[in-house]
């Protein structure tokens, strides 16, 4: 009864800290219901029991009562106290990574997390993969504004910032597929700003550490691009199949004609593509807003644009 | 009152011309005489126009948030106008409706007469409040004209300085009702301490002035802090001075404890006078003295004293240090106790008592039943690792609907509900009044109770979006809200009925002791023919109603509170801090 009633309530536990939130969380849920069924049964029972019977009732003066007060103050300072250090003692553990945690950079851009795993050389966008039963620190920036990595199951939340570097930190209980939001409001797509977080058994941590760790040096153009596309979190505002979002979909884009908003038109050729790239609020298409980040310029290697160009042009 | 005690003064008992034919809304007609009075009483009214107006608007706008979150995808706006519809509802409910709600307007209508008072100390600051109030409400309705904002109603840096929208216009309108907010506090201060009549000790001041007293002392402390961080905001947008956005060497989350320095104390600008409207209909209702005076009085001001210290128990996760968020969580669970008091000792109130559910107590009761929800979840949410989970998601939103609407705007329905005989003179229909009671009580909980399960199973706030498993809980929601809507739709009903068809309402319909109930209804523009005196506790409701209706005998000006002129000595008036309860 009471589990079905837990599950109805909070996502599963699948980190080593969910149990002691969810105790506390249960704890308070319980004795205030009781407080609370306490005070309006009281409210229900003096509203019938004293309810006015004539105009010219008088009432007794009742005006203080020395130990009522001291009691209802002290209890429930008590269970404050209990709450506050129960509270305390799960902040503390959701705060200190053990330290032979495994790390991995996070930096929020708007609209999409990036996820670098610095010793593998590997870079995912909106999917984290994470071995089972192995405790993983996170070191998180963002790109622009404040955002918010919060995963339910996890019961984890730590705002990223600009210019400063945050942490949080979870050991995953259990194999499958976790949520992840972004909790801090920032902007247009800020609710689709979510990622998924996969836990996997140690082997397949060990194929997709293989599978992931190809050499991009000898990658043919087309595919670099599709890769960098992706990683780069293009895929946030600009689609490939042509649904219109954000930004223009790539679909078709090549050699098209493109009207500007200052009303003059341009030819999407290959040196277009990559000043809307390097330059991206130069060149704004009619109709689209002119928030594209400029910080590709610096992010990107030669031959990463060369790679998306290529990509784009073969969008038809 | 230290000079009263060694005073003589000659008192009578002034009987209450019911109905006069001249009373405070007809003595001056046309236009200017509304928009020039320093009538306290007016400018209340104008005030409460305001702010139905401004509920109105904010009320529409979060009927169109809930029925866009219908589906959990887009359903009929797109995302940048749902994140413009949800800044504007916070905006205007926050800074145009309820920080204004109870003090500016029942607090301005109600507060002299209270005290048994003429005006209140500076009737010209007064009218200027409510100018000032209104030129930032300009600036508002110009931000929404020219783009709107988008930022959310805390504007938090970077994305205020960064986004396209109106947030400089906006944060100038909230700066300048800022003013329109202090105003109003020195003016309450002031007044109290310096305008009450003969015998009103701080003991004997009904509970709604204690109330008014500790709200303004913090929108005296805090307010300035709030126009000091907007103008810096300003400032960055406007000039590029780096001082919260890291791209120009500020820091975010500076700006984020300026913001909460003022606005959590800014939610006990919210809550306070509620708790003072409570008492009085507490009182009233049962016909009782109320159950520890001094304990109700004195814990208003230690929350408004408390309230300054908790503000980083909204940063748990915003990078903070895990220090400070420690001892603010510590300190928040202080505010629980003195909060809890009050509600343990209106309920104690009932006790014994002869109570009659009228409309305003049903709201009263309403009241109590919802905020205990409110207070039981902000103990939930001062916990640090439950809030790690807790924070930014539905819980927080629920939860402070639960303590400003089901706190403040039931509150405050209740003490309209109270006072609408007295500041009109007519009497609404009680059936119809208790049906709406009966159902914005239904649908506030069809609303909210849903988006506590939603945000402990982690829901984010101000998401356009969401996945399908929250489809349930956020349809049960909208229809609540369309529920709200229907509830509001009645009341605006019998309300304006009322007006032109309602019975001319007694002086005192509701058996109450304090002083707004010793003069007609409405009341005469001078609020009295006579210069109250005061021998009782507000609550005396044991005491003959005839030792309530006391003033200075001769006394023909009304104008002089603290003269003793005429130097008549027949019987000697009582002062000292006594409650007249004990």
């Amino acid at each position: 009864m009471f589990e079905r009633f837990a599950e109805f309530f909070l996502p599963p536990q699948r980190s080593t800290v969910a149990a002691e939130v969810d105790g506390l969380f249960h704890f308070i849920h319980i004795s205030g219901f009781i407080l609370f069924i306490g005070i309006v049964a009281t409210i229900v029972y003096f509203a019938i029991k004293y309810r006015r019977k004539s105009e010219d009732e008088i009432t007794p003066v009742i005006s203080h009562n020395t130990r009522l007060e001291i009691a209802w103050s002290v209890i429930p300072t008590i269970m404050i106290l209990i709450v506050f250090s129960w509270g305390f003692r799960g902040f503390l553990n959701v705060n200190t990574a053990p330290s032979d945690a495994f790390e991995i950079n996070v930096t929020g851009v708007s609209w999409f997390w990036e996820f670098e795993y610095p010793d593998d050389g590997i870079m995912l966008t909106d999917e984290l993969v994470v071995p089972v039963n192995q405790p993983i620190k996170l070191n998180m920036r963002s790109e622009d504004v404040i955002h918010s990595f919060f995963v339910p199951d996890f019961r984890i939340k730590k705002d990223v910032l600009p210019g400063r570097n945050t942490t949080t930190w979870f050991e995953a209980t259990e194999v499958g597929e976790s949520i992840m939001f972004c909790a801090e409001y920032c902007g247009t797509e800020h609710s689709a700003m979510d990622a998924t977080i996969r836990v996997v058994s140690e082997e397949e941590y060990e194929e997709f550490l293989e599978e992931e760790a190809v050499d991009i040096e000898d990658m043919p153009l087309a595919e670099l691009g599709e890769l960098t596309f992706q990683q780069q979190g293009c895929q946030s505002c600009h689609s490939v199949d042509g649904t219109d979002m954000v930004g223009p979909s790539m679909q078709g884009l090549y050699q098209s004609e493109r009207e500007l908003d200052d009303g003059s038109t341009v030819t999407a050729d290959e040196d277009y593509l990559r000043r809307s790239i390097v330059d991206p609020r130069a060149e704004v298409t009619a109709g689209y807003p002119n928030n594209m980040p400029t910080f590709y310029g610096d992010r990107l290697s030669d031959r990463e644009i060369d790679a998306l160009v290529t990509y784009i042009k073969e969008l038809q | 009152m230290a000079d009263s005690g060694s005073r003589t003064l000659r008192i009578r008992e002034f009987p209450i011309e019911e109905n006069p034919p001249k009373n405070y809304l007809n003595h001056e007609r046309g236009l200017m005489s509304w928009l020039f009075t320093l009538d306290h009483k007016r400018i209340g009214l104008m005030y409460l126009a305001s702010i139905v107006i401004a509920f109105f608007l904010g009320g529409m706008l979060a009927v169109g948030l809930r029925t866009e979150l219908w589906t959990p995808a887009g359903t009929f706006i797109d995302a940048d106008t749902y994140n413009h519809i949800f800044t504007l509802h916070g905006v205007i409910m926050v800074f145009l409706f309820i920080i204004p709600s109870i003090p500016a307007a029942l607090g301005n209508i109600f507060l002299p007469i209270m005290l048994g008072a003429k005006d209140v100390a500076f009737p010209r600051l007064n009218l200027a409040s409510f100018w000032v109030y209104s030129l930032g409400a300009v600036f508002a309705l110009y931000s929404i004209a020219h783009g709107g904002v988008d930022t959310g109603w805390t504007f938090y840096t970077p994305y205020s300085t960064e986004t396209g929208s109106a947030v400089i216009s906006m944060t100038l309108g909230a700066f300048i009702m800022g003013f329109s907010s202090i105003m109003t506090g020195v003016n309450f201060i002031a007044t109290i301490h310096k305008m009450r009549s003969p015998g009103m000790s701080w003991g004997r001041m009904p509970l709604f002035l204690w109330s008014l007293y500790a709200t303004s002392i913090i929108q005296v402390l805090a307010t300035p802090v709030l126009g000091i961080t907007l103008l810096l905001l300003v400032m960055e947008r406007a000039l590029g001075i780096g001082i919260f956005d890291p791209a120009l060497g500020g820091d975010p989350v500076l700006y984020q404890h300026f913001f909460w320095f003022y606005s959590h104390p800014a939610v006990y600008i919210m809550i306070v006078p509620a708790f003072g409207i409570i008492s009085e209909l507490i009182t009233t209702f049962s016909r009782k003295v109320i159950f520890g005076y001094w304990a109700i009085a004195l814990s208003s001001l230690a929350i408004a004293f408390i309230g300054f210290l908790v503000w980083g128990h909204h940063m748990f996760v915003s990078g903070q240090s895990e220090l400070s968020s420690v001892v603010f969580s510590f300190l928040t669970f202080f505010v629980g106790i003195p909060t809890g008091i009050k509600v343990l000792n209106w309920v104690t109130t009932l006790y014994r008592g002869s109570i009659s559910l009228k409309t305003p107590m049903l709201y009263a009761m309403i009241f109590l039943i919802l905020f205990t929800i409110g207070g039981v979840t902000g103990i939930m949410l001062g916990a640090l690792s439950v809030n790690v989970h807790l924070h930014d998601t539905y819980y927080v939103v629920a939860h402070f609907h639960y303590v400003m609407m089901g706190g403040t705007v039931f509150a405050f329905l209740g003490g309209l509900h109270y006072w609408w005989p007295k500041i009109f003179g007519k009497m609404y229909n009680e059936f119809w009044a208790k049906v709406s009671a009966v159902i914005l009580f239904i649908a506030f909980n069809v609303t909210f109770l849903p988006q506590f399960v939603m945000g402990s199973q982690g829901m984010p706030r101000r998401y356009f979006n969401y996945i399908e498993e929250f489809q349930v809980m956020h349809q049960i929601s909208t229809v609540g809200s369309w529920m709200l809507g229907v509830g509001f739709i009645i009341m605006a009903i019998y309300l304006v009925h009322s007006l032109y068809k309602g019975e001319k309402a007694p002086s005192n319909p509701w058996g109450g002791r304090t002083l707004e109930w010793m003069t007609a209804s409405p009341p005469i523009h001078h609020n009295f023919e006579h210069t109250p005196v005061i021998i009782h506790g507000p609550y005396d409701h044991h005491k003959p109603i005839r030792e309530f209706r006391l003033g200075i005998a001769g006394s023909d000006n009304g104008h002089g509170h603290h003269t003793n002129g005429d130097g008549a000595h027949t019987e000697e008036v009582e002062s000292g801090d006594q409650t007249g309860s004990r």
